[in-house]
């Protein structure tokens, strides 16, 4: 590494006391595979680059976001109509809020498909997964700080479904809301989840998952694992990789501009409590596959609550999914048809096609 | 659990039922009318099946047990039909149309009778009835006139406040209907029949019975019901005022009051016609084709000259507050913001109803300083709408340039990673 003589020094100062040399000699040398499914690496540092624009852009919402019944929808409306820029960051907030779960998935999907999951990299798969639960919980708790009415009864009903779960579902219902039904209580705890509890999660997990991926390299996908070392490709990850990255970043960047000048998100109307319910009260996109199953489920099946068996079935296959490196099905012999590839496309045509549906019905 | 909600609630439901009825047996034993399953009349004439046409067993007198007998007299507690319809034992029979108004006043002129049931209900619609044309024809034995039940029915009679009723607001013209726009019953009258038409077409008729709004005029608004009689030359702008409080205010005070008066013209009538009073607009007034003014004033007077300008001033607050409208469509549009624009407006808006409103002065420098304050709100809003708008170009011509910088960026990092792998591939 060439440097001038004053970072020499510097350099030479910091190395003697936290031993820097092996971590940049480690750096130097990872290396990521080069093939045809390459693309999907880069979707992780997408989602990676789209919670740092959430952060930056959540902080400055911060400073004039007020939360609270009375205060809330007030705040909003002042910080798009007369703070500089502030519909601009408000814009981005909220749609780099929905572009980074929708890379979430992209992410989750691409890693499963190409068997990233597989050993050793089980935790690094758990670690994602549970990044993609929190990520939802940002998604849920950011929906209701707006305090506009579409929010409001979303928030309802959302909590509504969390106490139909057996046992532990009227008290945290209780918790969830602050009390028996969603009023301000609920909008400040939502904040609080949303601006503390919730980022100090998300970033605790967010360091190990990245710990992992530095820690074991890039997954290389089951062809190129059985070529001989001489045929198979690698580049540098620093700089050619992240270079790459830097540059999808941009071109990111530029789509969340233009999203956010061309199609300003809408506040709304200030949700009204004793209103009765719009009409075309619906979740977040990413909770619409779920939210329209239930929907469809009979009153009744056997002895159970349709809705009940619903939020149980979304639960087992959740869990299901997060210890998929556990129990993954291998292929015996030479099928073609690999179980695994049938069940990952089943899960996503189920959850595209309920979207669809939830947004037609 | 569905279920078990369903049959707890089914349960307590019963329960207060069967309370609320044994209730209601203990107070029933201690009153001295008998219930009306008791009621020999009742139960007699619908065996026999000679209950009366229209008869309906949720009239407001059957509510609080008031059957047959509270109206016929008579013993309800004989089954015995000589003696339950005895004139010894107060039986009345069936008045006459002459007799019905008295008939019906028995109990609803006498205040002590009636504070039992409604404390404050009046009690002088049949004093009120007999100052109507209706009551003054009934004592002169005419036969056709409207007397209590042609209105509210004999025997399915319920609350003004029930929309079944004959008399509710929404039914009130169509009551009247019956017998006004009738041209064979009307003939002998020698007056038109044609109100409930006109009525219908206008801006309170069709506000009242096709938008359903029970706060518009029905005819017992202006013309009273009990004491139904037409407004009077002196009284008729009395009638409009009692809603159009301002205008009639301006008007009274307006120089054209007097020779109204003296002319022995209908104030407002004479502008805006009665029963097919239309929706006004701002053409009325001025000299156009469509003014009321010019019936009266010609060119070169004073009249016609103010209508000129009050007209002119009128319209182009109109115009600027139509332009100001247009511009924040186009705010919205584009997704600005409208708010202190809306405000503005809204305020404009009240400026240019209180000066339509101001037309009643007839004073040009009125409407002009109440049109000026609008004008001047309007403009505020449209300066507010050019920015928003400016604005709105601002944000994409930014979007631009931030654009701009980020492809330079990223052409100069793609030139940078191509001549990297370059070297990557020598090496």
């Amino acid at each position: 590494m060439k440097m001038n003589w004053k970072t020499n020094k510097i350099y030479e100062w910091l190395d003697k006391r936290y031993e820097l040399t092996p971590v940049i000699e480690f750096m130097s040398k990872k290396k990521v595979p080069v093939h045809k499914h390459m693309i999907w690496y880069y979707m992780g540092g997408v989602t990676l680059f789209l919670f740092i624009v959430q952060v930056l852009s959540g902080i400055l919402l911060l400073l004039y976001y007020r939360p609270g019944a009375d205060t809330a929808y007030e705040s909003m409306r002042f910080i798009l109509t007369k703070v500089n820029f502030g519909w601009l960051v408000r814009s981005i907030h909220s749609w780099s809020a929905n572009l980074m779960i929708f890379f979430v998935f992209v992410h989750m999907f691409s890693t499963y498909f190409t068997r990233a999951y597989q050993k050793p990299r089980e935790i690094t798969w758990v670690s994602g997964f549970l990044l993609l639960l929190l990520a939802l919980g940002f998604g849920f708790s950011g929906y209701l700080l707006p305090w506009n009415e579409l929010a409001f009864f979303a928030t309802k009903v959302g909590t509504d479904i969390v106490g139909a779960i057996p046992f532990i579902g009227k008290p945290l219902m209780l918790v969830l809301r602050g009390g028996d039904d969603v009023t301000g209580a609920t909008l400040t705890r939502f904040y609080g989840f949303h601006v503390a509890v919730l980022p100090a999660i998300f970033t605790t997990f967010l360091v190990l998952h990245l710990l992992f991926v530095q820690r074991q390299g890039m997954s290389e996908p089951e062809h190129l694992k059985n070529l001989p070392d001489a045929k198979k490709k690698w580049m540098s990850f620093f700089p050619n990789f992240f270079l790459r990255d830097a540059l999808l970043w941009l071109i990111v960047l530029n789509v969340l501009l233009f999203l956010a000048v061309f199609y300003p998100w809408d506040l709304g109307f200030k949700a009204d409590p004793f209103a009765p319910a719009p009409a075309g009260i619906r979740p977040e996109w990413y909770f619409m596959f779920m939210f329209q199953t239930l929907k469809f489920l009979p009153a009744h099946i056997l002895f159970l609550e349709g809705e009940l068996v619903g939020i149980l079935a979304f639960a087992i296959a959740g869990i299901i999914w997060m210890f998929v490196p556990f129990w993954e099905v291998r292929p015996q012999g030479t099928a073609k048809i690999h179980f695994m590839n049938i069940a990952g496309m089943a899960a996503l045509i189920y959850i595209i096609i309920f979207t669809i549906v939830g947004y037609m019905v | 659990m569905k279920n078990f909600l369903s049959l707890s609630t089914f349960l307590i439901l019963f329960y207060a039922m069967a309370n609320t009825f044994f209730i209601a047996e203990i107070l029933y034993a201690d009153n001295t009318v008998p219930s009306l399953s008791e009621d020999h009349c009742l139960t007699c004439h619908r065996e026999m099946g000679i209950l009366p046409s229209g008869f309906n067993e949720n009239d407001i007198h059957m509510q609080p047990g008031l059957s047959c007998s509270g109206c016929h007299g008579g013993n309800p507690a004989s089954d015995d039909p000589e003696v339950a319809m005895s004139p010894k034992n107060g039986f009345a029979g069936v008045p006459t149309r002459a007799e019905i108004p008295q008939f019906c006043g028995k109990c609803h002129s006498s205040i002590n009778f009636m504070r039992t049931y409604r404390p404050r209900i009046q009690t002088d619609q049949v004093e009120q009835y007999y100052t109507s044309v209706h009551g003054k024809k009934l004592r002169l034995k005419d036969q056709k006139v409207a007397e209590c039940v042609s209105c509210h029915t004999s025997h399915a009679i319920f609350s003004v406040k029930d929309a079944r009723s004959t008399v509710y607001p929404l039914n009130v013209p169509n009551t009247c209907k019956k017998c006004h726009s009738d041209p064979d019953y009307m003939k002998e009258y020698h007056i038109p029949t044609d109100q409930f038409a006109r009525y219908a077409t206008s801006v309170h008729g069709m506000d009242l019975l096709e938008n359903k709004d029970t706060g518009a005029p029905a005819c017992n608004d202006c013309h009273g019901n009990h004491g139904a009689t037409p407004p009077g030359v002196e009284s008729v702008s009395h009638v409009c005022g009692n809603c159009h409080v301002n205008n009639l205010n301006y008007f009274t005070a307006s120089p054209m009051a007097e020779p109204f008066e003296q002319l022995d013209v209908h104030a407002c009538e004479q502008c805006h016609g009665n029963h097919g009073v239309q929706k006004t607009s701002d053409e009325m007034v001025g000299v156009g084709e469509s003014s009321v003014c010019i019936a009266c004033h010609d060119a070169g007077d004073n009249g016609y000259h103010a209508a000129e300008q009050i007209h002119h001033q009128i319209k182009t607050f109109v115009n600027l507050y139509d332009s100001a409208q247009v511009r924040l469509k186009d705010v919205q549009q584009k997704g600005m913001d409208d708010v202190d624009i809306l405000f503005l407006l809204q305020e404009a808006n009240q400026d240019l109803i209180h000066s339509r409103t101001l037309v009643h002065t007839f004073d040009p420098s009125k409407v002009a300083a109440k049109a000026g304050e609008g004008i001047k709100k309007t403009n505020e809003a449209i300066v507010l709408e050019r920015q928003e708008v400016k604005d709105y170009h601002t944000r994409r011509r930014g979007f631009g340039i931030a654009t701009l910088f980020i492809t330079v960026l990223a052409v100069a990092l793609f030139f940078k990673i191509r001549d990297m792998e370059k070297l990557r591939k020598k090496g």
